[in-house]
């Protein structure tokens, strides 16, 4: 009963000193970590006197808080870690578009929506990466290539309920259709070496460990694992080159269609599209920055220049449901 | 029913009185979440379902099978063997034993079994020793398979069928077994035939908490790549983009619990599990020689893979990224935790009490299913829990908001948002069975005649509660408290969902961590998990042990 009391009173307390809306702070939804977006708000902080509060949590639970919220939600702008989800976002008529020319001019058009609802901030380049003392790079050609005889037995995946599979095999779908993107799909499940694995780390060091000889992750993944362990026999490779590029997805943002600060948070968007956010955003994770201008962390710049896949990430967005489909109909788990 | 009993009932018998009229608001904070869960049935999704259906459901319904009956199978030998040991054997290191084989309860099973698979898969140190010992490793069973869920799972769940027969095994008192061993039973038969079936309400209730866990769990099948029914839930909402799709789904879970249920309470509603005279602990039986040692290597080896393996495992990975990590911060994770479990915990007791008590007084099928209604938060996949709160929460929260605009032409925004309001009723609702079923199962070992004699005195109601039963419940009681204080401090979703801007908990820090695979950075967060996951157990055992 006293617990009652107290929370009871609690609520009254909150009720009375509700904050009212204050001018100079944004409202932040935000599936990307905590660790990697505070330092960038702390600067920002630092430099505008702007506060920003934020919520982490998973796309789809935050996507449906935003949207129970309505009218009323404090959210002013929703980040995420993939293209699809602000995709969906945006389907759902949860973000609002907005014109801006320093976003037009510091974004590739592929990497925002063609309809200026969501923008991409850093870039994730998901791609091939090899045992060196059993694969040499020549042996590497494409995506679909893994599919191959040659690589019966020697390959390993990551799971397909991981959006960043879903997003690759959607942009496969985008550009080949569906049954030839299916055929992709099943010829890697028939070339596996073991089951998918839960997470891009764990697949990495069953490559270097010899489980398998060729994989598809996240660049970052790998560039974590070999500050930790720098002697691990790894390598990594660019692959459909002389087609369509690598694929790509983007951690990015939009302002909720109800925002309460749409210009404070615009002015917080545009600044983390410039460059002196540019490398805050992307080196803490070892990501690529979304802005050509920037260039990357010397780590991730040793890994070689690549071309990268020109398609509008919208499709990733569009085509994830026929891509998820798509998996479950290959046998890939 | 004698006629004792019911000259002894009250008069008023309407629907919505008294006891009856709490249990039915308690019930109803659980059944608005479901409703909205439910409520999915009204927009059909039959692209997806043909989808699921022509592809994946065999296959998911197949692997959940066998997923829960070998959890169900394991947590039931290990936790009524390791009980009866310790609660009515003797064997070298039992006191030790009796509270270090619950510390598994504060390691939440996604973090266990994360380092199995760091351990015991193809990279691990196992197989890589393996590997340069022998050549090969492929022989080596393959922990991320069903095999290797069932086994993690059980060794994370089995603490509460764990604690709930250690209760009953204690308070059965020594006459039954005494009867049984004057009619000329041995001591194996009279385990078999008296002490197992007179603790069946514990043991039903501890095994149903995880069966329901390994029903409606994620995190840990995830980490195996095994696919269950809840992976076909996931992939619906967050891959095929169908929360409604996501929800019916869901709501087959949770009919399929209920069902569970009401088939255990159908079996034994006929039977009365009272304690045959006074409280008094029967002697222990000795187990001497190898056979005592036989009894201490099995628990052994349940606590170093349960608690001393995974424990160890993260205090090595802490070590490595304290230096980076722990900051003053986690002073404020802790406090929350602790906090939030506290609070939590006292409010569900008071609220199983109560669910308790009603059913005691109003034994008949409408208030019996009212109170498992109530009980169903705990089946539900916790994300899709979450939103069934968040919902109608939102909804009544913009209705505040339009009468404060209309009241005093101001709109204050969401007031209920992000604070203790939103949060406890939502955990309430999650893990009021895990409060209700060890309180449940210590009341019917109080006699009906009791209540009869009380009554007889004038004690009724409240005093009733209070005077008589609370003593008698201690156990029950404690063990109740321990297990929501530790299960909310574990909770994700809806911590993650509710919590205040800026206001994190441990639970969330692991998450932080977790959501971009950095297991190895989890592990801070982790164990001060653990560590504050002893101090519940740590009170629960001062307790209830003597």
């Amino acid at each position: 009963m006293k617990t009652l009391r107290f929370s009871a009173l609690l609520g009254a307390a909150i009720f009375a000193f509700a904050s009212p809306v204050l001018a100079d702070e944004v409202v932040v939804y935000s599936a990307r970590n905590e660790q990697l977006i505070k330092p960038l708000f702390d600067a920002y902080t630092k430099e505008t006197g702007v506060r920003i509060k934020f919520i982490t949590d998973k796309e789809g639970p935050l996507l449906q808080r935003l949207k129970a919220e309505g009218e009323n939600t404090p959210a002013d702008m929703l980040l995420t870690v993939d293209a699809g989800n602000l995709w969906e976002a945006a389907r759902e008529g949860l973000l609002k578009p907005v014109q801006s020319k320093v976003l037009a001019s510091n974004i590739p058009a592929h990497l925002r929506d063609p309809g200026n609802q969501w923008f991409g901030l850093s870039v994730r380049a998901r791609t091939i990466f090899y045992n060196t003392q059993k694969v040499k790079p020549a042996d590497l050609s494409t995506y679909e290539d893994l599919g191959s005889a040659k690589w019966k037995g020697r390959l390993c995946l990551r799971t397909s309920k991981k959006v960043y599979n879903q997003s690759l095999v959607a942009m496969m779908i985008a550009e080949h259709g569906e049954a030839k993107a299916e055929q992709a799909v099943k010829s890697w499940v028939a070339n596996l070496a073991t089951a998918p694995f839960p997470d891009d780390t764990k697949m990495l060091e069953a490559i270097a460990a010899g489980q398998c000889d060729a994989g598809i992750a996240n660049t970052y993944y790998f560039g974590r694992l070999m500050e930790k362990k720098p002697g691990l026999p790894l390598g990594i490779f660019w692959p459909n080159q002389k087609e369509n590029g690598v694929h790509v997805n983007v951690s990015g943002a939009g302002i909720t269609k109800y925002a309460k600060h749409e210009k404070e948070a615009l002015r917080l968007l545009e600044w983390l599209s410039s460059d002196k956010a540019q490398n805050l955003f992307a080196d803490v994770n070892l990501e690529y920055p979304v802005n050509p201008a920037v260039k990357p962390d010397a780590v991730v710049s040793a890994w070689g220049a690549f071309r990268q896949n020109p398609l509008n990430l919208a499709k990733a967005g569009e085509l994830q449901a026929a891509a998820v489909k798509l998996m479950d109909r290959a046998g890939y788990k | 029913m004698d006629a004792t009993e019911r000259a002894a009932r009250p008069p008023r018998t309407g629907i919505f009185t008294g006891w009856r009229l709490a249990a039915f608001g308690i019930a109803l904070l659980t059944v608005v979440p479901l409703a909205v869960v439910l409520s999915a049935f009204f927009s059909p999704e039959r692209e997806v379902w043909q989808h699921l259906a022509d592809n994946v459901l065999p296959g998911l319904l197949a692997n959940t099978f066998r997923l829960t009956l070998g959890v169900g199978m394991g947590v039931t030998l290990l936790g009524v063997s390791l009980a009866w040991l310790t609660a009515a054997c003797d064997f070298p290191g039992r006191k030790f034993f009796s509270w270090a084989l619950l510390l598994p309860l504060a390691v939440p099973a996604y973090v266990t079994a994360f380092v199995f698979v760091a351990w015991f898969d193809f990279t691990g140190p196992v197989q890589t020793w393996l590997r340069a010992a022998f050549g090969s490793s492929g022989w080596f069973p393959g922990i991320r398979s069903g095999g290797g869920a069932a086994l993690v799972m059980t060794l994370a769940l089995y603490p509460y069928v764990y604690l709930l027969a250690r209760n009953a095994f204690l308070t059965q008192g020594r006459r039954a077994l005494e009867a049984a061993q004057s009619l000329g039973h041995s001591r194996s038969e009279g385990f078999f035939r008296v002490a197992l079936p007179m603790a069946r309400p514990w043991i039903a209730g501890g095994l149903m908490l995880a069966l329901m866990e390994t029903l409606a769990d994620f995190g840990t099948v995830a980490v195996f790549n095994y696919d269950t029914f809840t992976t076909a839930i996931y992939k619906t909402w967050f891959g095929l983009f169908s929360l409604t799709g996501a929800s019916q789904l869901a709501s087959i879970l949770v009919l399929l619990v209920f069902g569970l249920i009401l088939l255990e309470q159908l079996t034994r509603s006929r039977m009365r599990y009272t304690q045959a005279g006074r409280h008094s602990q029967a002697e222990r039986i000795r187990l001497a020689g190898a056979r005592g040692w036989a009894a201490a290597a099995f628990a052994s080896a349940v606590f170093l893979a349960a608690f001393a393996l995974p424990v160890a495992q993260l205090a090595a990975w802490t070590a490595q990224v304290a230096v980076r990590d722990l900051d003053e911060r986690y002073l404020g994770f802790l406090g929350h935790s602790l906090s939030l479990g506290g609070i939590a915990a006292a409010l569900t007791l008071a609220a199983a009490l109560v669910l308790a008590y009603a059913q005691r007084r109003h034994n008949d099928p409408a208030t019996r299913i009212m109170v498992r209604v109530a009980t169903l938060g705990y089946a539900v996949p916790g994300p899709v829990l979450a939103v069934g709160i968040v919902i109608p929460l939102a909804y009544l929260d913009n209705q505040l908001a339009a009468a404060g605009k209309l009241l005093f032409g101001q709109n204050p925004g969401l007031l209920l948002q992000g604070t203790l309001l939103v949060m406890l009723p939502a955990y309430l609702t999650r893990f009021l069975a895990v409060g209700f079923n060890p309180v449940e199962s210590s009341m019917q070992r109080i006699t009906r005649s009791l209540d009869e004699a009380a009554r007889t005195f004038g004690v009724t109601g409240v005093a009733m509660l209070r005077r008589v039963h609370l003593p008698m419940l201690r156990g029950g009681l404690f063990s109740a408290a321990a297990l929501v204080f530790v299960d909310v401090m574990k909770e994700m979703p809806i911590t993650l969902m509710t919590r205040p801007f800026g206001w994190d908990t441990l639970a969330v820090r692991i998450f932080e961590m977790t959501s971009e695979g950095e297991w190895e950075r989890a592990a801070l967060p982790s164990i001060a998990l653990v560590a504050a996951g002893l101090l519940p157990i740590a009170l629960l055992l001062r307790h209830t042990e003597k």
